[in-house]
């Protein structure tokens, strides 16, 4: 009874799953040094970019695809992946007016719009289809406050040196077997630099679409924050419904000088596969950030509903005393998504603390996990962690698991953890409709309820939308 | 009001309602006794429409509606209120907020405007006012982390709001101290109304003596086996259950 309750409210379609008719310039599938030239060129890299790119190659031609995850899924044939796709346009457009208006029909559709008179008031958006950014926002405004706010490939040609002195200093390129591919073949992503002592005006973030049958998307971004600066950053994304899985395989890397803030925000909403496990986006994702400075702080918040498979930990690594990493994380799966994610805090500086909150929700027949590190170093004198992981099960042919690991070093270190199992039972459905609630409300405020930690940290214009989310990854799982 | 006709009903296929007849005037108080496992609590959650329970036969008519034919927050939107006798926890989510969309939900089927929240506020204030309750629990999560005597204060505060034509009230006075019991009494006193009836499921007398109902019956083996008036209440206190279902053949 109750199962087959519960799984109605799963039956809500894929909102983002269409997609735009548009010719586009492929590369041949299959990945070979050439390939990694054509990308190159097609970017106008520098030769040194080139080189970098090719070294992460052949790191990677030496390396195996890991297999430690608690995720299944069919062996990849990454020389069966387009790893270049752009919509065809005569040359870059230097304004919106050069911006094949399809492409701002699009990211519209998706409630991003790009044009000055509709564009979101407070963010500045990056708009990345498949291979290409195509359109950034508030560039000019945001240059006044000595904010650079780029496309990635833009800013390696115009700020090498920044590029150059940052690009895998967090996530090495032979870090791990999906790292080494991004790094060979990455085409698009944001690049932030925020200089000394500026709190960044406006919320920044990067939309990511993929949209071209049988590619990859290799997103690459780079956020520095100067001594004392502030930013906050949001990324979203989605994709066409399709048979086919796509791979999705990012690297994201944060540096936080002195005193300074990185908030990272991650709205995931790749296409998760339809009820029987067909399609959707592989979701391998690296993102790590290093707390360099003293008094620096970086917080991770993500809201993961989409993909067929996720797997990623974004991290911290607390090397600058008194320094802090945060890491607040909603995974929803729901029919037969898997999510292996959790976070990573590494503690090198002196009074470093962290905390992490992880909220996973299973529906349907999915599997999720968390699994989390805590690494106290040796010179970690006083440092804290905090730990609460809670999951709730909607129905009862989904699992949820969870791995914390923690490795202690240095005997002042304090250590919380706190973990909960919780099922939306019939019984609370009931009390809700009981006060004369729908039961699609009452889903939808059980699973806010235990989320709520999570979205309050996520900045305000995106916590409606997040909630939003939820309420239709979810719907239909209760009937 | 409410007519309830030789209702039957079972939970996993075992029958715990053998044929309940009770019928409720407007304004009435019905006080339901009877020992555990009587039936009490499975009648209360059947009224509500708890889907754990099958209805396997007789009829219930609630101001001329087919009951069993409406969904439990139809039901509740209809007036029916069932105070639980283990209210649900819900992380995350207040009182208020819960009560304010409870409350919305019904406007919102009235075609009547949704309350904002500052509006809430304000009549929630004087339900509380009402009741001579701070608002403490208000900004609590529902039932989460609150103590028992907390849980059915909150039980009640929900009541004052929603405003039902029937309440149930499912043990509301068990695990209380005398002057829980008497708070608890004191507030369905306040919310007595000719319009208003109510169906007290206890086991104990002991709330009955601060809210002195109107009708007093007695469930054995899923059926009422006798009615009567306050006198029956205080002979079952004075004399326990047993020549009563030894009475009625019920073991």
């Amino acid at each position: 009874m109750e199962s087959s309750a519960i799984d109605q409210h799963v039956k809500q379609p894929y909102k983002y799953g269409w997609s735009t008719d548009i010719e586009s310039e492929l590369a041949p599938k299959g990945l070979n040094e050439d390939i990694i030239r054509l990308i190159s060129e097609k970017k106008a890299e520098p030769a040194w970019m080139l080189e970098w790119r090719l070294k992460a190659f052949r790191n990677w031609r030496k390396m195996e695809e890991p297999t430690w995850s608690n995720v299944t899924y069919p062996p990849i044939d990454y020389q069966a992946i387009h790893y270049y796709a752009a919509p065809k346009q005569q040359k870059a457009p230097e304004s919106l007016d050069d911006v094949d208006p399809k492409l701002l029909e699009t990211f519209e559709k998706l409630g991003i719009p790009l044009q000055e008179q509709k564009r979101l008031t407070g963010v500045a958006v990056d708009a990345v289809f498949d291979s290409v950014s195509v359109a950034t926002t508030f560039k000019e405004e945001l240059k006044k406050y000595g904010v650079i706010f780029l496309p990635i490939s833009e800013a390696i040609r115009e700020h090498p040196d920044l590029v150059k002195r940052y690009l895998g200093s967090v996530v090495p390129t032979n870090d791990n077997y999906f790292a080494a591919l991004n790094s060979a073949v990455f085409t698009d992503g944001s690049f932030v630099y925020v200089p000394k002592g500026v709190k960044c005006p406006l919320e920044l973030s990067t939309y990511f679409r993929i949209n071209a049958l049988s590619t990859g998307q290799f997103e690459r971004t780079l956020i520095v924050a100067d001594d004392d600066s502030h930013v906050s950053y949001l990324e979203g994304c989605s994709a066409p419904m399709r048979d086919e899985n796509q791979l999705h395989a990012a690297v994201v890397e944060l540096v936080a000088h002195e005193n300074a803030q990185i908030k990272y925000s991650t709205i995931q909403n790749w296409y998760p596969g339809d009820e029987g496990g067909q399609g959707g986006i592989y979701n391998f994702v690296t993102k790590r950030g290093r707390c360099a400075g003293s008094h620096s702080k970086i917080s991770w918040t993500q809201v993961e509903t989409g993909s067929a498979v996720t797997w990623k930990y974004p991290s911290c690594i607390l090397e600058g005393d008194n320094s802090i990493g945060e890491f607040y994380s909603v995974a929803v799966t729901n029919n037969h998504q898997q999510a292996d994610t959790g976070t990573k805090m590494i503690h090198i500086g002196k009074n470093t603390r962290s905390t992490i909150v992880s909220k996973g929700i299973s529906a349907g027949m999915s599997q999720n996990t968390y699994r989390g590190q805590v690494k106290i170093m040796k010179g970690a004198d006083k440092a804290r962690n905090y730990s609460q992981c809670d999951s709730m099960l909607i129905g009862d042919r989904c699992g949820a698991h969870t791995f914390p690991y923690i490795d202690v070093r240095n005997p002042t270190a304090t250590m919380e953890h706190e973990a909960t199992t919780s099922k939306v039972g019939e019984d609370q459905i009931f009390y809700c409709q009981q006060r004369g609630i729908s039961e699609e409300d009452a889903v939808s405020m059980i699973v806010n309820g235990f989320c709520k930690e999570v979205f309050r940290e996520l900045p305000m214009e995106f916590a409606v939308e997040a909630t939003r989310l939820l309420a239709v990854s979810l719907e239909g799982s209760v009937g | 009001m409410l007519e309830v006709k030789n209702l039957h009903a079972s939970i996993d296929e075992k029958e715990i309602l053998r044929g309940i007849d009770l019928t409720v005037q407007p304004g009435e108080v019905h006080a339901i006794m009877g020992p555990n496992g009587s039936g009490k609590s499975t009648f209360a959650q059947v009224l509500a429409g708890h889907p754990g329970y099958e209805v396997t036969g007789g009829s219930v008519t609630y101001e001329r509606q087919d009951l069993l034919e409406m969904e439990p927050d139809e039901r509740a939107r209809a007036g029916v209120f069932l105070a639980f006798q283990y209210p649900v926890a819900i992380r995350g989510i207040t009182n208020a907020y819960f009560l304010q969309s409870a409350v919305n939900a019904r406007r919102k089927e009235q075609g009547l405007e949704e309350l904002d929240t500052l509006d809430f506020a304000e009549m929630l204030e004087g339900k509380l006012e009402m009741l001579g309750w701070d608002d403490s629990l208000i900004h609590r999560a529902v039932n989460d982390g609150l103590s028992g005597g907390e849980k059915k204060r909150n039980e009640i505060i929900q009541l004052a709001v929603l405003e039902p034509k029937l309440a149930i009230l499912d043990e509301t006075d068990s695990g209380l101290d005398i002057d829980a019991v008497k708070a608890v009494a004191d507030a369905v006193n306040n919310f007595r109304s000719p319009d208003r009836s109510f169906i007290i499921v206890t086991h104990y007398e002991r709330i009955l003596n601060y809210i002195t109902p109107d009708h007093v019956h007695v469930l054995a083996g899923g059926r009422v086996v006798m009615s009567g008036d306050m006198k029956l209440a205080l002979k079952l206190e004075a004399e326990g259950y047993d020549w009563l279902t030894e009475a009625a053949g019920v073991a």
